[in-house]
């Protein structure tokens, strides 16, 4: 049982611009930080998203704040004032990225 | 040695006034300036134009303007606001009425204009200017007839201006978020067009004040329940150094936490790159920034670094995109979201027989799965209540008007113990962006600054 929910070990923030998503995620440490970095990956995000996200993800770290920046592209059927969704301003990526699993051990 | 206190005002428009009222009142500040616009702001200013040319400005511009402008005469506090949204002219107006019905004679005024681009995009395609679509790359044709608004993001430039030629008060249209916070500070400290990380650090501040309490507490995804005074948020000020350096805190008198957390979770938002965040002043670099607890709700912020700025501006245009219309009905316990699903089923099998076709048909169930999508996880037998969500798209405003009347015979031909239907709404009408690049001497050209005294007549 060496799996957890980002929930537990990390937080998130997340908005609109245009039709993309900004998403950043924050370690409390050092430690969490490297564990993120290996294992929240761009690639994983967009398979965690993959029903959401039409476009690409693009990641950026920054060890200097412990945290890790997701663009997602296309993210949302359209933009804010266009979409038919219920959460138009992308502002629950953050929490819905936080459901993601990562391994204590690797 | 010298510092300036910049406070936030509002973070978009509709925000309290609350939190503006309290920096000006106890958080001795220099300057006050308050972003009001987003895309979508764009948009509802639009919509109040074409209702009155003597709209297109944030509404609530005049009631700030009369709790706000005691402290300008007073206090000698400044005030900026993009308020102007797309007809800065009529704010600038509306405002000089407000300072003279309060009898404040000398007061003096500024207006920008020069962002709106709607009445040039014939000249700038002329120029072959060809407004391709910066995401998608698609070419403006598709578009050019359904555009209801087109302006340039200007920078700190032109604030600055007005400043130095006094004003108290300036009004701006689609100035950056960040350019009302920074100009100050350009003005205060006679920053040259080339101190790019001085300007970063003006930038990067301004980006950490104008979405008010996200900097103090406000969605704040960590500890969000020790958090005190939700509901009197205090929004935050940065006190800021020659050298570009500057510390973000709050009045006493108001809510919230500054910490390093809740600085940090705003510190990456909505800015794409944070390597390279472009605005017009100058391309903000975050990659050695620090943050740093130093007293209790005061966190220092250093190493902000910048890049020579972009030879382009964006310009973020509207087009008309059709219309959207929603309903919502909840069901209760047993099997709320089995009977839900049954109503959506329904639904769609009469809009199938009835002919009637839309872009689009959506279905989402508030209190399973509305915000996460498919991430959400699916609720047992036991949840005491789901609402059915459906929206549909139409280019045909009556279409979209009629999906609501598919609703009110499934309260009695349909699943059991339904109740709170929503949908008694007018169509909204659907807003497309697209953003594009434009060569920035050709939008600066024309961009002007003005100030006016304000006079008291008889």
């Amino acid at each position: 049982m060496d799996k957890v929910k980002l929930v537990d070990i990390a937080q998130a923030r997340s908005g609109d611009k245009g039709n993309n998503v900004d998403l950043g995620l924050f370690a409390p440490d050092k430690k969490t930080y490297d564990l993120l970095t290996t294992q929240v990956t761009a690639e994983k995000v967009k398979e965690h998203f993959k029903d959401l996200v039409k476009g690409e993800v693009i990641r950026y770290e920054l060890p200097n704040i412990l945290a890790l920046k997701f663009v997602c592209k296309q993210a949302l059927d359209g933009g804010g004032s266009t979409s038919l969704r219920v959460d138009t301003l992308g502002k629950t990526y953050s929490s819905n990225l936080l459901r993601l699993e990562v391994d204590m051990n690797q | 040695m010298k510092k300036v206190r910049v406070g936030a005002g509002q973070g978009f428009y509709g925000d309290t006034l609350d939190g503006a009222l309290a920096n000006a009142k106890y958080g001795n500040l220099d300057y006050l300036a308050f972003d009001s616009l987003a895309e979508l702001t764009m948009a509802i200013l639009t919509k109040d134009k074409r209702k009155d040319e003597n709209l297109g400005y944030v509404k609530d511009l005049p009631m700030t303007m009369k709790k706000l402008l005691p402290f300008v005469k007073d206090n000698g506090l400044k005030l900026l606001t993009n308020g102007g949204g797309i007809n800065p002219i009529a704010a600038r107006d509306k405002v000089i009425e407000v300072a003279q019905s309060l009898g404040y004679e000398g007061l003096k005024v500024a207006v920008v204009t020069g962002d709106d681009l709607l009445p040039r995009l014939d000249d700038l395609l002329a120029k072959n200017i060809e407004l391709t679509d910066l995401e998608t790359d698609e070419e403006f044709s598709t578009v050019q007839e359904k555009i209801m608004f087109a302006n340039a993001y200007i920078g700190a430039q032109p604030i600055v201006k007005a400043l130095r030629e006094g004003a108290d008060v300036v009004i701006t249209g689609r100035t950056t978020d960040t350019a009302q916070f920074l100009a100050p500070l350009i003005y205060e400290y006679g920053w040259k067009e080339n101190d790019w990380d001085k300007l970063a650090s003006g930038i990067f501040m301004g980006h950490l004040l104008e979405c008010s309490a996200q900097s103090t507490g406000g969605n704040f995804s960590g500890g969000w329940k020790d958090i005190e005074g939700f509901d009197e948020m205090g929004y935050p000020i940065a006190e800021v150094e020659e050298s570009g350096d500057f510390i973000i805190t709050k009045v006493e008198e108001r809510g919230g936490l500054v910490s390093v957390d809740t600085v940090r979770q705003q510190t990456l938002y909505e800015i794409h790159d944070p390597s390279a965040y472009i605005t017009p002043d100058v391309i903000v670099d975050l990659t050695a920034l620090t943050i740093e607890q130093v007293k209790p709700n005061v966190v220092q912020i250093k190493g902000v670094k910048g890049k020579p700025k972009p030879d382009s501006l964006k310009a973020v245009m509207g087009y008309h995109n059709g219309y959207m219309s929603q309903v919502m009905v909840g069901y209760s316990w047993p099997k709320a979201l089995e009977k839900a699903q049954k109503a959506n089923e329904i639904i769609r099998s009469q809009i199938e027989k009835s002919g009637q076709k839309y872009e689009e048909i959506r279905t989402d169930y508030l209190g399973y799965n509305s915000l996460h999508g498919s991430l959400a996880t699916e609720p047992n037998e036991d949840i005491n209540e789901i609402y059915l969500r459906m929206a549909v798209k139409s280019d045909d405003k009556r279409k979209a008007s009629g999906f609501v009347r598919f609703f009110p015979p499934i309260a009695l031909n349909g699943p059991p113990s339904l109740g709170g239907f929503v949908g008694n709404t007018p169509p909204r009408e659907l807003i497309g962006m697209w953003s594009t690049l434009i060569p920035r001497e050709i939008i600066e050209n024309y961009v002007t600054t003005e100030v006016h005294e304000v006079k008291i007549n008889g």
